[in-house]
């Protein structure tokens, strides 16, 4: 049965719907607020944000996270900084242009009024996080600085020198600290939702896993969400922090929730590239360095050797035998490109046999000019964290060579089908932040991804989620005794003694490792029909060779990390192939997705609108059966599509 | 590279734990502290073995979550990084590492050189913020705050929540980590309001928690991944003695 | 009323930065005081019998040994909570953090020299000067010699004439520096008077404080160690 799927996309003025939305939409009084609880999974920027904010409004929130404190999540990496239109450079920024930008960089495939409500409240956030004590950079006069980003033609990035995650996610910790203290919100560290529970077709609760012990724990709740983050982790290597998963959102996804545009990931194009078959975790490099670091290649091929040789150092290169290559095929961007553009570009030149490592995948970033220009102090006062960080971590030092770089898996802008109100297709389950799919269409912008878990968890779902909870002002305590708990506790515990059960040779990671492989070669940054089908072939015959062949030592009833990697790696194993089946079925390419067939001339994405303007929303159909796809039309009112140009 | 480790085993909070020695070998002078205990984990799980439990997450130095002990060091030899910022080229081929969980009775040790850390958490809930509601709030240009104050502010606030002060300092005192809370947001006109309700309690659930008493030895600061200062110790001092001297 | 003095971490090491502050001034006055005997014998004497039985010097003493018992006191009280701070499991490698001195890491086990050697100091100079008016006697046997309670500068003579002596007190009063070396800019730190700019200008204040104490005094019991004669005794116990 295909979904009805309902955006709930109000009407009127783009600029008015958000207002009208909230007019129109239900509150709960404070007496009753009192009654309801609230699940809140994930403590990121989303998650806490909201739990913080629903405390506040007086509502039961518990709080779930895997790690040990509410302060650790993966937003805590994000180092540029923050989105937000308040024009304070003077550069004739907007909502507006905010909003088209975000579109525009989303490659026409996100909702117009979401992505408006974004650019909307982007302003917001920054009042909120300054009164919470965030400590924005400032200028001499004291008041708030900014810096320009991918993407953008205007300074509009806030940030806290390379830590501007951490620190937006420090106030989002606080604010809920705040409301821990004052006993509105109970915290629940180092515990994994394993399922999400379903009565009457609502969701009611969910079944967690308390990690330090084993505990199978059952908890109740009026409305659930799920801020759990992206599933960048299915590539293995990538940028996401390494506890990072799917897994919540997969559990929605079995249970009926539609999933969108899984297909759409994001390569980011300033990673520190592989060095080799032992390696866990990609290094991300903040896109700030695209401020004043040129990427480029050699001209020649004789200099690519060389270098790779080390016969010659790259500051041995000439001027005129460098090819700067973004700055050459887009003059009007130049190296400050969206991302997913530098990514291509960069695998291009590689492809092309000028990659500058020993493997060949590697273009330089250069800060020869910018310290010419600026002076090596200026340099060091911007990047100098990043800039030892590099070289703590090759051994080379970024002041006199140019940084190595490399295209790595980095954001999912696909995720759980959320409408207006932030809503799954199932009622009182709701997914905000990175999790959902909402707002970055095929590709996300830098600076971005904090915007949005902020403006969902702090002025969105603290609204929106009233129109749901309104219903339920009559409704009793949400009991953990019914039959559906029961089914769902006896599911997560059939599930971890299957996996004990197994005993197999090959451990979680030695599965991982091939799992990322197949992803990267076949469903990373330039996809074809043939390596699609190839990957969901191979993704198949893996995941029996996990049922088969998984060794899975310790036990259940104590810490057991390889536990827990198995149980995400399970729905990794899934979750692969459900975003190799999305991208078969896109036969276009657009933002992140890049299918081979479908490119223009110069090899820039070529988008198929006629065909292809849609969310594709698969639904669930059992571990074997290819899932079902339900389209969301992406009707554009107020912008015109237009193929996206960074060159002039 | 090969390496002889000497790792503490402790499989729960209430089991005696001891060291056992394990050996790696052909580790790459690149490759990462934790890369190479995931090598470590990896061979012992063929070998059917339980492996090592540590802490990490974002492996960047960032999210604080990595808190090993190395040969004596909290996160290990080099200065200013994270664990997972560690690499084995900062070794000596051939040596024996020995690697410790966090000592402190305010971190109990939950699995091997993994320890709880909730006492931190728990500090912070006793008022390391700053009590604004959600949209009730001024605009962000409305209160101008000297560069130099934001800078100093921005310096304290660096703390990942790691855990090395304590863990490190002989007398198991979390003075930097409160310090660095509380200076940062002394440092901010909108901390200043509740800023002496802030320093008592704070300091106050500190206490409470069995943490010890800063003697200035400044080992702290020497261990800080975030290289904290212990000047935000002394801001910390002059907020607490301020705020009880008005009482 | 419950006080931070007594039930909080800061206001306990505050105790200890001000009895700490308090006796440093006192051994620099005590210090100067030793110094007149490398000048004038006889004003030393006239500065012990200033500052004999009276009831300034008393309450004087009463408030500086109150100092010194509550220095103690608190060390041993901040130290137990520390032990225990620490855990029962402690490292089995430990090392000497970069910038970290050995005296901030022995500041007890300094302190427990420095009363131990307080103790002999009230033994050979205190019990033989002011306990001697307070018991309302005027002179006590000292090595053979009938020494009067204001007959400091004999007193010194006497008892530095013993070489052990004189090294016992130079190893107290290595303690001491040591002591002090962390002691003087920590009580800074501790009452929040300290900053990035200032650490390198206390510390150096610390060091020149502490040099000064220990060559202040050692040059006296060192001078007393060159200079005594039985003549010189005999002289000064005449006058």
């Amino acid at each position: 049965m295909a979904y009805k799927l309902d955006a709930k996309t109000p009407a009127g003025e783009l600029a008015q719907k958000w207002s009208n939305h909230k007019a129109a939409i239900k509150v709960v009084s404070p007496a009753n607020k009192r009654k309801l609880d609230i699940i809140v999974v994930g403590t990121g920027l989303g998650g806490a944000s909201a739990a913080a904010s629903l405390g506040e409004l007086g509502y039961n929130v518990k709080i779930f996270c895997i790690s040990d404190s509410p302060r650790r999540a993966h937003s805590i990496a994000a180092q540029g900084g923050i989105n937000a239109a308040k024009n304070y450079q003077n550069d004739n920024d907007s909502i507006y242009r905010l909003f088209y930008d975000t579109i525009k960089g989303g490659d026409y495939r996100a909702r117009e009024a979401n992505v408006y409500r974004l650019a909307e409240v982007s302003n917001l956030i920054i009042d909120q996080c300054v009164a919470q004590g965030v400590p924005f950079a400032r200028e001499y006069g004291g008041l708030l600085a900014n810096r320009s980003f991918g993407g953008a033609q205007v300074s509009r990035t806030f940030y806290a020198r390379g830590q501007t995650g951490q620190q937006l996610l420090l106030g989002a910790y606080a604010a809920l600290n705040k409301e821990i203290a004052a006993g509105s919100v109970k915290s629940y560290p180092r515990h994994e939702m394993l399922d999400v529970v379903i009565e009457n077709g609502e969701a009611c609760g969910i079944i967690a896993r308390n990690l330090v012990t084993g505990e199978i724990e059952r908890h109740g709740a009026h409305a659930v969400v799920i801020a759990t983050g992206g599933y960048g982790n299915v590539f293995f290597l990538s940028t996401n922090a390494m506890a990072s998963n799917g897994s919540a959102a997969f559990q929605c996804y079995r249970k009926g929730a539609g999933f969108a545009n899984p297909c759409f990931t994001q390569i980011h194009p300033t990673c520190i590239p592989v060095h080799g078959t032992q390696q866990s975790k990609l290094t991300l490099m903040s896109e700030s360095l695209r401020n004043d670091g040129r990427i480029w290649v050699p001209k020649k091929m004789e200099d690519v050797e060389a270098i790779r040789k080390g016969t010659k150092k790259p500051s041995d290169i000439a001027e005129g035998d460098r090819d700067y290559y973004l700055e050459r095929r887009y003059p009007a961007f130049g190296n400050l490109v969206p991302r997913d553009v530098a990514s291509r570009a960069a695998k291009e030149r590689c492809d092309a046999g000028y990659g500058v490592n020993e493997t060949g995948l590697a273009v330089f970033l250069d800060f020869k000019t910018a310290i010419e220009r600026l002076g090596k102090e200026t340099i060091k006062q911007r990047y100098g964290n990043l800039f030892d960080m590099y070289e703590e971590i090759t051994d080379v030092n970024p002041y006199e060579q140019p940084m190595q770089i490399f295209p790595a898996v980095h954001y999912t802008m696909g995720g759980i089908w959320v409408d207006y109100n932030l809503m799954t297709t199932i009622p009182g389950l709701y997914a905000i932040g990175e999790a959902n799919f909402s707002d970055h269409g095929a590709n996300r912008l830098g600076a971005s991804a904090l915007m949005q878990g902020l403006a969902d968890g702090y002025f969105v779902l603290p609204y929106t989620i009233g129109d749901y909870l309104a219903k339920k002002i009559q409704a009793p305590k949400v009991s953990t005794e019914t039959a559906a708990f029961d089914e769902a506790e006896k599911g997560v515990r059939a599930r971890i003694e299957r996996l004990f059960a197994i005993k197999g040779n090959q451990s979680v990671d030695d599965i991982h490792k091939r799992l990322g492989l197949i992803m990267w070669d076949n469903v990373g940054m330039a996809r074809t029909k043939e390596s699609l089908e190839k990957a969901i072939v191979e993704i198949q015959k893996l995941r029996k060779e996990f049922y088969a062949d998984l060794k899975l030592v310790g036990d259940n009833e104590s810490f057991n990390v390889e536990l827990e990697k198995a149980l995400r790696l399970e729905d990794f194993l899934e979750l692969g192939e459900l975003m190799a089946r999305d991208a078969l079925n896109r036969e276009e390419s657009c933002g992140g997705h890049f299918r081979s067939e479908h490119q223009t001339e110069d090899g820039e994405a070529l988008r198929h609108d006629d065909k292809f303007a849609y969310a594709a929303v698969w639904e669930y159909k059992g571990i074997d059966n290819a899932p079902e796809m339900t389209i969301e039309p992406l009707e554009y009112e107020f912008v015109h599509r237009a193929q996206r140009n960074y060159k002039d | 590279m090969n390496f002889k480790l000497k790792i503490w085993r402790q499989r729960d909070a209430k089991s005696q734990g001891a060291f056992e020695t394990y050996e790696v070998k052909n580790i790459s002078a690149d490759t990462s502290f934790l890369e190479m205990m995931d090598i470590l984990n990896n061979d012992l799980i063929h070998a059917g073995k339980e492996p090592v439990a540590f802490d990490h997450d974002c492996r960047e130095g960032i999210c604080g979550m990595c808190s090993m002990h190395i040969n004596g060091h909290a996160h290990g030899p080099s200065q200013a990084v994270t664990t997972c910022q560690m690499y084995m080229r900062k070794f000596e081929d051939g040596s024996t590492i020995t690697i410790e969980p966090w000592r402190s009775a305010a971190f109990p040790v939950i699995r091997d050189l993994v320890v709880d850390r909730s006492a931190y958490d728990k500090i912070l809930q006793a008022g390391g913020f700053i009590s604004v509601r959600t949209n009730s709030v001024p605009d962000g240009n409305a209160i101008p705050i000297p560069k130099a104050d934001a800078d100093e502010s921005m310096d304290a606030a660096a703390c990942v929540g790691c855990g090395a002060c304590a863990a490190t300092c002989k007398n198991g005192s979390a003075m930097l980590f409160v310090a660095a809370r509380v200076s940062s947001l002394a440092k901010l006109p909108q901390g200043k309001v509740e800023g002496a309700r802030r320093a008592k309690s704070m300091v106050a659930k500190m206490d409470e928690l069995g943490f010890g008493n800063c003697t200035n030895t400044g080992a702290c600061q020497a261990q800080c991944p975030k290289s904290i200062s212990i000047a935000h110790i002394a801001r910390l001092n002059r907020e607490f003695l301020a705020a009880k001297l008005q009482d | 009323m419950s006080c931070f003095l007594t039930n909080s971490s800061v206001g306990k090491k505050l105790v200890m930065s001000i009895t700490g502050c308090f006796l440093v001034l006192f051994i620099l006055f005590h210090m100067s005081m030793n110094l007149a005997m490398l000048f004038s014998p006889a004003a030393y004497d006239a500065i012990c019998e200033f500052l004999g039985a009276n009831w300034y010097a008393l309450a004087a003493t009463v408030v500086l040994a109150a100092g010194v018992a509550v220095h103690f006191i608190y060390a041993f009280i901040l130290t137990v909570d520390n032990y225990r701070a620490r855990g029962k499991q402690r490292y089995q490698v430990t090392v000497q953090e970069k910038g970290v001195s050995w005296a901030s890491k022995n500041m007890l086990v300094l302190g427990v020299i420095v009363i131990l050697g307080l103790g002999l100091h009230l033994i050979h100079f205190w019990s033989k000067m002011q306990l001697v008016e307070i018991m309302g006697h005027h002179a006590s046997v000292v090595g053979g010699y009938e020494v009067g309670a204001t007959q400091g500068a004999a007193l010194m003579m006497i008892t530095f004439s013993k070489w052990y002596n004189v090294v016992l007190y130079i190893v107290w009063f290595a303690a001491i520096w040591f002591h002090l070396t962390h002691g003087v800019w920590s009580m800074f730190q501790t009452a929040g008077f300290a900053n990035d700019t200032w650490y390198p200008r206390l510390k150096c204040l610390a060091n020149i404080v502490a040099t000064l104490i220990f060559l202040g005094f050692a040059v006296v019991a060192v001078y007393c160690f060159l200079t005594s004669t039985p003549q010189l005794i005999e002289s000064l116990l005449i006058a």
